[in-house]
């Protein structure tokens, strides 16, 4: 549904490092799509304006022209930004205090109250080995008190003797006195929401805290909600005083902008984010996350503590600085394979992309699972070493033997060294033609620095795999990011180690990546 | 004690203006400030944009109306009422072809399935319509097809009660689409006039949930091939841009036939119902502005419009 915003960014400002010169209109029209990305995720529009005022002071100046990728250093502007507001730091549930410690929950009905409170009252349970007690003070919806009860119920958890009757404020009361008779650690007050930010609401959540002094007073908020955010946290902070927001429905497709909002509006942190209907489905919040969210790049972190973390850069040093030679055998061929076996295969790559689940299941119709990977090594490992560093060699009979050691076919064989053929080319004329040293130039065109596959490729490869690709209309990139902002072209091991991914300069269809999927037979 | 029974005597028109209320009021100053002092010019244009973006219309409606309120009248002298009156026309227009009661003339039962995401407002949206439907004097079965929520089942069971509709309902955790094989098995025998099928809240990316409201949808067929006659999905106000991203899950997998907006009041200005409609041309059949049980309203185009533009009814 929506563009990647890297990728809009990327085609405005990869056409001004050309000319040298950023104009005020350039960055105008920059601008206008970091705006429109935000406003698209929900974010309000004051929160909106205020960060594409901060943008326009840095993209003016020297760090977005000079670096390689204007687009991507915008969008890394932008993304620094967005996790800046969000707080760096995970800002864990305070119980700091005299038992019982009261918790009061505030927010709109339907956000997620009564199902947060018995989440948090789990998580505090198993994993704070606390003891708590819940109540509900809603005694206006229907079935809400025996909603808690049920839930409590579920989970375990203590929940307060309904009393009919009783006004919130009384519920608040004997909840705590319950608490302190019962020696429980924690009290939590799950008050009634209502449809609107109205008077009577705030009226009932201010007496309620005065009655019970909550230690922590959260307001539970959908992760869905749009331009209206603001106004709920502001209301809700300026009459109740709120010491922090749980974010509710983060396991839905939309982008949180709201997160964003109610954070700068209020500047209270958000504690716990709900990712789930099972019960223990809360967690603890990490902006890099929302903030990759609301720029629409999924879940790139992880992709890239991954690559970090399992990828010899040493070795894949040494595989470049081949490449650039011409001197690219199949040895360092099947190293880059087993490399990208250990990132988790090509599912699990795949699963780390943004908006590339359908296209995961495309290629498993397709064939292209890491059976194909695993294959591709047994040829390379049943060839003598001679035959690995010089593949003209192989000659037909040389080919026989070689199948049948690995359970394959000739034609196997043949695509495998068709595929090695290609990578090696584009790789020699890549690194030839370097200007910044090996390294960043293969990083930055090959690896991540430099870029996904573009929309084109998306295409081309739509157009490959049989009936092509759902939800991916021509035009639409699909969601996949063409670069990986945030990331300077520094990881040397990426460049060559991940062949599936390909390259901008890569000729279309992915000849040198994908493999076996080249030519469908 | 009750205060949506004081709240009643007001009409919904003023309620639904109290809730846009806050548009109206930084478009009126925005509009006045601009106009006392200059021609409409591109920054007033950018003004009205804006506004419309904070009641949630998104970048393209609130661009293409803006656009619209521009056309031809570019640099000339306009007063405030005016622009407001060209802008609830250019909403109005959006919206006129999507407004439509809920027609349940033809089968019966009539049956209607709700579907929405959690806490959207869909079985206080079927208590609603429960009552509506008793009153023109139609006879009304529920279908707690809310397997899943915790007391989603009471909460059904008491509207049935204030509504004096039978509620047929199984043990929590117990299939949805078995139940709503029985309860339209049940409301054919009984000569029900319209089955209403409550089903749980999904977020509309999880798989697994859409395809049980697939086969709800397809177990339903076997008992009466038109069934459902309508499937209303139920929209919170207070939603964001996801809303698109809903109807078009929904649409897709339980084919939605209208819309609900639920809880229009307040804050909520509901300008994703506009940026809804523009898309998906989809008619929308009612609002609930309240809590009460008569608070839900047909939806007049012309009215959402006027309320959104800032004008007196």
């Amino acid at each position: 549904m929506f563009d990647s915003l890297s990728e809009k960014l990327g085609g405005i400002l990869d056409r001004l490092t050309r000319r040298g010169a950023l104009s005020e209109a350039d960055v105008d029209a920059a601008l206008r799509e970091v705006r429109r990305a935000l406003l698209e995720a929900d974010v309000a529009l004051d929160v909106v304006r205020l960060f594409t005022e901060k943008l326009r002071a840095e993209a003016v100046g020297a760090t977005v022209v000079k670096s390689v990728t204007p687009g991507q250093m915008v969008v890394k502007i932008v993304h620094d930004q967005l996790v800046a507001t969000l707080g760096s730091d995970v800002q864990p549930i305070d119980l700091n205090a005299p038992a019982p410690v009261p918790i009061m929950l505030v927010g709109l009905q339907g956000s997620g109250k009564t199902t947060t409170a018995a989440k948090i009252a789990k998580r505090l349970t198993d994993l704070g080995k606390r003891k708590v007690l819940m109540a509900s003070l809603d005694v206006r919806r229907p079935a809400a008190m025996e909603q808690l009860a049920v839930l409590g119920r579920d989970i375990g958890v203590d929940t307060l003797q309904v009393v009919a009757g009783q006004a919130p404020p009384q519920i608040a009361r004997r909840t705590i006195e319950a608490g302190r008779l019962g020696g429980y650690d924690v009290v939590m007050l799950d008050t009634a929401g209502r449809i609107t930010l109205d008077e009577a609401m705030m009226t009932e959540a201010a007496e309620v805290k005065r009655a019970s002094n909550p230690h922590e007073v959260l307001l539970v908020a959908d992760a869905l909600t749009g331009q209206d955010a603001v106004n709920l946290a502001r209301a809700f902070d300026e009459r109740v005083g709120l010491t922090g927001i749980v974010l509710t429905r983060v396991d839905g497709d939309g982008r949180g902008g709201a997160a964003l909002s109610m954070r700068a509006v209020t500047g209270k942190p958000i504690k716990l984010i709900g990712t789930g209907e099972k019960i223990d489905a809360l967690e603890e919040f990490d902006p890099a996350r929302i903030a990759g969210r609301i720029l629409g790049m999924g879940d790139i972190v992880s992709l890239v503590e991954k690559a970090a973390a399992t990828i010899d850069a040493e070795k894949a040093m040494r595989t470049a600085e081949r490449m650039r030679k011409g001197a690219f055998d199949l040895t360092d061929m099947r190293e880059q394979l087993a490399q990208m076996q250990t990132m988790g295969g090509m599912a699990g790559l795949m699963g780390m992309l943004p908006g590339i689940a359908k296209l995961k299941n495309q290629m498993a119709g397709a064939n292209l699972d890491d059976k194909v990977l695993k294959r591709q090594m047994a040829i390379i490992d049943s060839m003598t070493p001679k035959e690995r560093r010089n593949p003209d060699l192989l000659k037909h009979s040389r080919k026989k033997r070689i199948a049948a050691g690995s359970g394959t076919r000739a034609e196997d064989i043949n695509k495998l060294l068709k595929m090695h053929r290609t990578m090696g080319d584009v790789m020699k004329a890549m690194g030839g033609g370097s200007k910044r040293g090996p390294m960043a130039g293969l990083a930055n065109m090959l690896g991540l620095g430099g870029g996904m596959p573009s929309p084109e490729q998306m295409q081309e490869l739509a157009k490959k795999l049989p009936g092509g690709l759902p939800g991916m209309p021509a035009g639409d990139g699909g969601g996949l990011p063409p670069g990986m902002p945030g990331l300077p072209p520094k990881l040397p091991g990426l460049g060559g180690g991940l062949p599936g991914l390909g390259g901008p300069k890569l000729p279309p269809g992915f000849p040198g990546g994908l493999p076996g999927l080249g030519k469908k037979k | 004690m009750n205060d949506s029974t004081a709240q009643s005597a007001r009409s919904w028109w003023q309620r639904l203006t109290g809730g846009l209320k806050r548009t109206s009021a930084s478009l009126g100053s925005a509009i006045s400030d601009l106009v006392s002092k200059r021609k409409l010019d591109r920054a007033m244009l950018d003004e009205i944009e804006e506004v419309l973006i904070r009641a949630d219309l998104g970048v393209d409606v609130a661009g293409r109306i803006a656009a619209a309120v521009g056309e031809g009248r570019y640099d000339t002298a306009i007063s405030a009422e005016e622009v407001k009156a060209v802008l609830a026309s250019e909403v109005e227009k959006t919206l006129t072809s999507v407004a439509k009661p809920l027609d349940i003339g033809g089968a019966r039962p009539f049956v209607i399935l709700v579907v929405g995401v959690n806490g959207s407002g869909k079985t206080t949206t079927i208590g609603k319509l429960a009552e509506k439907f008793r009153r023109e004097g139609r006879t009304v079965m529920l279908a707690a097809g809310d397997t899943f929520r915790a007391a989603a089942i009471d909460q059904l069971k008491i509207w049935g009660e204030r509504t004096r509709a039978p509620v047929l309902a199984r043990e929590p955790g117990s299939d949805a689409a078995s139940l709503a094989f029985d309860a339209l098995t049940a409301a054919k025998a009984q000569g029900i006039d319209v089955l209403l099928v409550d089903t749980a809240g999904r977020l509309q990316n999880k798989a697994a949930l859409m395809g049980e409201l697939d086969k709800i949808v397809r177990v339903m067929k076997k008992v009466d091939a038109g069934a459902p006659h309508a499937v209303l999905l139920v929209l919170d106000a207070t939603v964001g841009q996801n809303a698109l991203a809903q109807v078009e899950a929904f649409q897709k997998t339980a084919g939605v036939t209208g819309l609900a907006m639920t809880k229009l009041d307040g804050t909520a200005r509901g300008g994703i119902l506009v940026a809804v409609a523009a898309k998906f041309g989809l008619p929308v059949h009612m609002i609930g502005v309240g809590e009460g049980v008569d608070d839900l309203e047909p939806f007049v185009a012309r009215e959402f419009a006027r309320a959104i533009a800032g004008l007196d009814g």
